[in-house]
């Protein structure tokens, strides 16, 4: 089975104008480890709101390419949030759940997921495109296909060293938006 | 009418999207906020929702609004914390229930403590007191929120929302 810091670097490899967020925990350390940018919002709280900060900013950015990085267990917190960018169909917003089977800051105890939950199956009923899990053409899609899609990818449960992106939300919000807007960040 | 007036405050704010869950007492400014082009209105499946698309509209640029009932701000309590840390402005209109006349039990709890609620969460909350007053509590939260990145509530009381019974509500539906 895949490594997860390995499967979210050939992800975000050339990520170019992508624009990532990336859910509470693991997820949030893997794109550090994959090199951490100002457009990249990895989220230290919001437990199940990565799926929604996502389709905020595909709605507010329709011209460029949106990827929610996230974890099972905070996917399983905010899966309300499938059924509500179903219904919105935005076609910039890609969603990549990695897939351990457990909750990884909490002890490794094991999610919905290890006992059947097919994430995939739900995204799917709300109205998500499926994807390839290949990876170089999951990275494909997440650029150029039209969404809404959503792929979950399995990989090892294992507990590897923390790469850590600055904690401070105010600053993560700042670098953002600078980086997205230039200078109209501070009129609009 | 209060609801065209919120509507018209929103408008010449720029707010282009609007979270909501479905409320009697918002009915009329969410069909409002629906038909205008300039706004889109996006239905959550719970108020939760609704501040990671506020937070996330932010980072990409547009201005948001989040409409709700006051059992649904129990529901976003956590997330608020991530308004407050990340300095997100974020409008918050609450049509109240479980106070002035309300006959559902179940509501007083979370609608006699929806003020203390937001604001141990850091929110700051405006009551307008008559209709009149609303359009321009929602002018000043829109200001004070986007001028100062502040999380802001405007709360509209039971009384002036004229929703006693269950049947008042069938009716009120059925329109």
């Amino acid at each position: 089975m895949m490594q997860r810091r390995d499967v979210v670097k050939q992800l975000l490899e050339n990520r170019g104008e992508l624009l990532v967020i990336a859910g509470l925990g693991s997820t949030a350390w893997d794109i550090t480890a994959a090199g951490d940018s100002p457009l990249s919002f990895p989220l230290w709280g919001a437990m199940g709101q990565a799926a929604m900060m996502g389709l905020g900013l595909a709605l507010a950015q329709p011209q460029r390419r949106v990827l929610v990085i996230t974890g099972d267990g905070e996917m399983l917190m905010g899966l309300g949030s499938l059924a509500t960018i179903g219904v919105q169909q935005p076609t910039n917003l890609s969603i990549v759940v990695i897939d351990n089977e457990r909750y990884g800051e909490t002890g490794m105890q094991t999610t919905h997921t290890a006992h059947g939950v097919d994430l995939d199956a739900v995204a799917r009923g709300c109205g998500f495109k499926p994807c390839s899990k290949e990876l170089s053409s999951l990275r494909k899609a997440i650029h150029q296909q039209p969404g809404p899609n959503f792929a979950a990818i399995k990989v090892q449960a294992e507990k590897i060293p923390l790469v850590l992106p600055p904690r401070e939300g105010a600053l993560l919000k700042a670098r953002f938006r600078r980086a997205l807007l230039g200078s109209e960040a501070d009129s609009i | 009418m209060w609801p065209e007036a919120i509507h018209r405050e929103l408008a010449a704010a720029r707010i282009r999207l609007v979270g909501y869950v479905p409320d009697a007492g918002h009915k009329r400014l969410i069909e409002l906020c629906q038909s205008d082009k300039s706004m889109r209105a996006v239905v959550l499946s719970t108020e939760e929702e609704g501040i990671g698309l506020a937070a996330g509209a932010w980072l990409g640029g547009e201005r948001s609004v989040l409409l709700m009932q006051s059992s649904g701000v129990g529901n976003v309590i956590n997330a608020l914390g991530t308004i407050k840390e990340c300095r997100f402005p974020l409008v918050t209109i609450v049509t109240m229930r479980g106070e002035e006349g309300e006959f559902n039990p179940w509501q007083v709890p979370m609608g006699q403590a929806t003020r203390t609620v937001l604001e141990a969460m850091g929110t700051v909350v405006h009551r307008p007191g008559t209709a009149d007053e609303i359009a321009p509590t929602v002018n000043a939260a829109l200001r004070l929120a986007y001028n100062s990145y502040a999380s802001v509530a405007v709360l509209i009381p039971q009384r002036v929302i004229g929703i006693k019974s269950f049947q008042d509500q069938t009716t009120q539906v059925g329109q």
